[in-house]
């Protein structure tokens, strides 16, 4: 439990679940910010200044967390993966350097003048700024995921001198791992971003606090939101289906399967995993459903696990192969679950605002709520689904996790980073739900002259807003 | 082979760029407690490094990856190796950035207070650990044949190191007056200039004591005397013009003399390495060198070409930063932080 391969792998997994928080939201958020400056911009609408520079404020709340853990994220591979680093370094440092000088110098640069240049810059050039920082954060993800695609299938490179070196960056670059991850991630990056301001202005609608205002987000949150669900679902069936082919294990113990499916082939919609034995007590099955997913046919066999598991132990000698399969499975399941979930909600959302019940349907809103978590616990169960599953490899095929870890380091020296940095961690955690919830409170700066917020005479908002 | 050197060159000008840039904000952050007053004139001084301290990070961030890029086996034995002393760095840097962002967040002394202080202790140990770091690296660390180095808090933490890490804290201290002289006005202005005069006499005796115990426990003259001696030489008067241009008001000038002093220190330290990236107290054997630590050409000629074509760009729109926010910060500026 303690030993140093265990608590390495533990920290990596608690730094980086909590660094992906912040990342899609910023990128969804950006982006969303962006929309609405365009808006500004064109239709000449001081609401949609307002609206970008309220978001904004979330934006840069959590961007600035995102910011900081990332900064572990690249000492991480080092520090405590430092065999990693040695034998992969050739191929997988390029992207990771590539990303730096590309993306973040954009994004950290244009925030800051989009941040600080209200006044100073013509409404075009800051316009331009804030979709370069959409730009470089998007560009972010695209390189952090080809040097992650790598790990899941290896191109570009041959093995030499005892360690991977790169000898084709455009297969890196045209990895199709990558174009099944990259859209995936994005949109779902995307849909947390669409999730979040349709959430939060559902709680002002159902307050009835500056309902115009709210509405407009609403509106265009649940657009994006509904647009990059479900591109979230398709680049995921494209995914699975190729995860079928390039790593086999994975998708085998995301269903649970042991042995063989046969032709045609059933989905294991839930199960109760027997790992010691080898089976599953108490299945839920729906025939053909497994040969769509994998193959997009309704025939075809799967291989099982145990299958799989001789011909690896054939291909790269003993071992044990099988992933941890019981969190694979569940994790995957949640993660197609709640994303499922989101593209009906975007879907309701979208028919509610088209018949102009929005705002009468309580309960809708009430849900849109609860969906603010929604995108997060998918994202979190997608990646420990793809990462758990992976294992034991840290580079499918070629280096094992076991093999990855620093040999300097100490169980004790990981003990004290991991307090440390979980500490910092709940204590920015906290905070930033503070400022989160106080801003919200705060609520946009509205111009009364400008906002109508209700015309209701006697609503007391509207009062307020004149007031002001 | 010429792009193993070429590499080396990179980083290091990677390093100077931080050192350059985060020094200053570096600096700014601990002039907090030494120029500022009162809460609204620190505000001011965080102010003027808010558009800037975030892409001056990144040169750091980007040195990093250019080294698990150029040379994998640095960027491992150097990361794993200083595990203890990056975990604290990493906590300061969170801690900062963080502050940047969050301190103006919420109307209350309290709350401002707490993120100013954090803002202060990080930005006056964050050079320090990086002064003790690039000190063991020219005095040399305890590296096996595995490159792996299994460092003792003494091997870290000693005479040499802590010089190190003093003279670089109170370089970027010197340089953040400067940052100060050119973007404030008034009351604050002439105290950042007096307040430089000061801090150059002690960055005087620490930088001469630097380089002379450098020549006694290190062997970086006995290498690249011929290139140091100029050097330091160099240094010396640039450090000195810069102290010069200050009693004169000539800000612009004292801050680009100190420019100087920063490139010339931070490359003596990558002169005296050359051509080696760390060196193992064991045996030289074991020294990491630009040959035995590097990626294959191929990943060098990829990433050469990358470069040479972003940095430009970088560079481009980091200029335009500046002159957009080239007037100085006074107090009916709209403070953002």
């Amino acid at each position: 439990m303690f030993d140093v391969l265990s608590l390495a792998r533990f920290q990596y997994a608690a730094t980086t679940i909590f660094h992906f928080f912040f990342v899609p939201l910023s990128i969804g958020l950006v982006l969303i910010i962006s929309i609405m400056e365009t808006m500004y911009v064109v239709k000449k609408n001081e609401i949609y200044k307002k609206m970008a520079q309220f978001w904004g404020k979330f934006f840069l709340i959590n961007f600035a967390i995102g910011v900081v853990t990332g900064i572990l994220q690249e000492f991480q591979f080092g520090m405590n993966w430092s065999e990693y680093s040695r034998f992969m370094g050739d191929v997988f440092g390029a992207p990771l350097a590539i990303e730096a000088l590309l993306a973040f110098f954009m994004e950290s640069t244009f925030i800051g003048i989009w941040l600080f240049g209200w006044d100073r810059l013509s409404k075009g050039a800051h316009l331009a700024c804030i979709w370069l920082v959409t730009a470089g954060t998007t560009l972010s993800a695209l390189w952090i995921l080809t040097a992650n695609s790598f790990m899941r299938h290896p191109v570009g490179f041959q093995i030499n001198n005892g360690r991977a070196e790169m000898n084709d960056f455009f297969a890196l670059l045209t990895n199709p791992q990558l174009w099944v991850e990259f859209p995936h991630t994005i949109f779902g990056s995307f849909a947390t971003g669409g999730f979040v301001v349709a959430g939060i202005s559902a709680i002002a609608l159902l307050k009835k606090r500056q309902v115009s205002f709210y509405l407009k987000s609403f509106k265009l949150a649940i657009i994006v939101g509904v647009i990059s669900s479900l591109g979230i679902a398709f680049s995921g069936h494209a995914q699975a289906q190729y995860l079928v082919q390039t790593q086999p294990m994975k998708m085998a113990a995301a269903e649970g399967l042991w042995k063989d499916s046969g032709s045609p082939a059933a989905w294991t919609v839930i199960a109760s995993i027997d790992t010691k034995n080898h089976k599953n007590n108490q299945e839920m099955k729906i025939p053909y459903l497994l040969d769509f997913l994998s193959y997009g046919t309704f025939s075809g066999n799967v291989e099982g696990m145990e299958t799989l598991q001789k011909e690896y132990v054939a291909k790269y000698g003993k071992g044990d192969y099988i992933p941890p399969v019981k969190t694979t499975f569940w994790s995957f399941r949640v993660m197609s679950g709640f994303g499922g979930l989101l593209c009906v909600i975007g879907l309701v959302g979208v028919f509610l605002l088209w018949k102009k019940k929005l705002q009468d349907s309580k309960w809708f809103l009430r849900i849109m709520v609860a969906s603010i978590a929604f995108p997060f616990i998918g994202s979190t169960s997608g990646w420990l689904m793809t990462e758990i599953g992976r294992q034991p490899w840290t580079v499918f095929g070629f280096m094992q996790t076991a093999a990855s870890v620093s040999p300097n380091v100490t169980a004790g020296q990981l003990l004290f980073s991991i307090i440390a940095f979980i500490t910092m961690y709940s204590i920015l955690a906290v905070v930033m739900i503070y400022l989160f919830v106080r801003t919200f409170k705060e609520g946009p700066s509205l111009n009364a002259k400008k906002d109508v917020s209700s015309n209701d005479p006697f609503d007391g908002e509207a009062y307020h807003v004149v007031t002001e | 082979m010429l792009l193993n050197e070429l590499w080396f060159l990179l980083i290091a000008v990677l390093f100077i760029g931080f050192f350059f840039l985060e020094g200053y904000d570096f600096g700014v952050g601990m002039a907090t407690r030494f120029v500022a007053r009162n809460e609204t004139e620190r505000r001011m001084l965080i102010n003027t490094i808010g558009p800037f301290w975030d892409a001056n990070e990144v040169w750091m961030i980007t040195a990093g990856g250019a080294m698990f890029a150029a040379f994998p086996n640095w960027y491992a034995t150097l990361f794993s190796g200083f595990y203890v002393p990056l975990v604290f760095l990493l906590l300061l840097l969170i801690a900062r950035g963080t502050a940047f962002e969050y301190r103006a967040k919420v109307d209350h002394p309290k709350w401002s207070g707490t993120w100013d202080w954090a803002i202060f202790i990080a930005s006056l140990l964050c050079p320090f650990l990086w002064g003790v770091v690039f000190s063991t690296l020219v005095y040399g660390l305890p590296i096996d044949k595995n490159m792996n180095m299994h460092a003792t808090f003494t091997s870290i933490v000693h005479p040499y190191s802590v010089l190190g890490g003093i003279l670089i804290t109170l370089l970027c201290l010197y340089h953040g007056l400067m940052f100060l002289c050119l973007r404030t006005t008034d009351e604050l202005q002439l105290r950042a200039r007096a307040l430089a005069k000061k801090v150059f006499w002690i960055l005087a005796v620490a930088a001469l004591a630097f380089i002379i115990v450098t020549y006694f426990v290190t062997d970086l003259f006995a290498k690249r005397g011929a290139l140091l001696y100029p050097i330091y030489g160099l240094d010396v008067i640039v450090l000195i013009l810069s102290v010069v241009f200050l009693s004169k008001k000539r800000d612009g000038w004292a801050f680009g003399m100190n420019a100087g002093v920063i490139l010339l220190t931070v490359a003596s330290l990558f002169v005296g390495l050359f051509p080696r990236l760390m060196i193992s107290s064991v045996t030289p054997a074991y020294n990491l060198t630009v040959y035995n630590s590097a990626s294959g050409s191929y990943s060098l000629t990829v990433m050469t070409i990358v470069a040479v074509t972003l940095l430009p760009f970088v560079l481009g729109y980091s200029i335009w930063s500046y002159y957009v926010f080239r007037k100085r910060v006074t107090k009916d500026h709209h403070l953002e932080y």
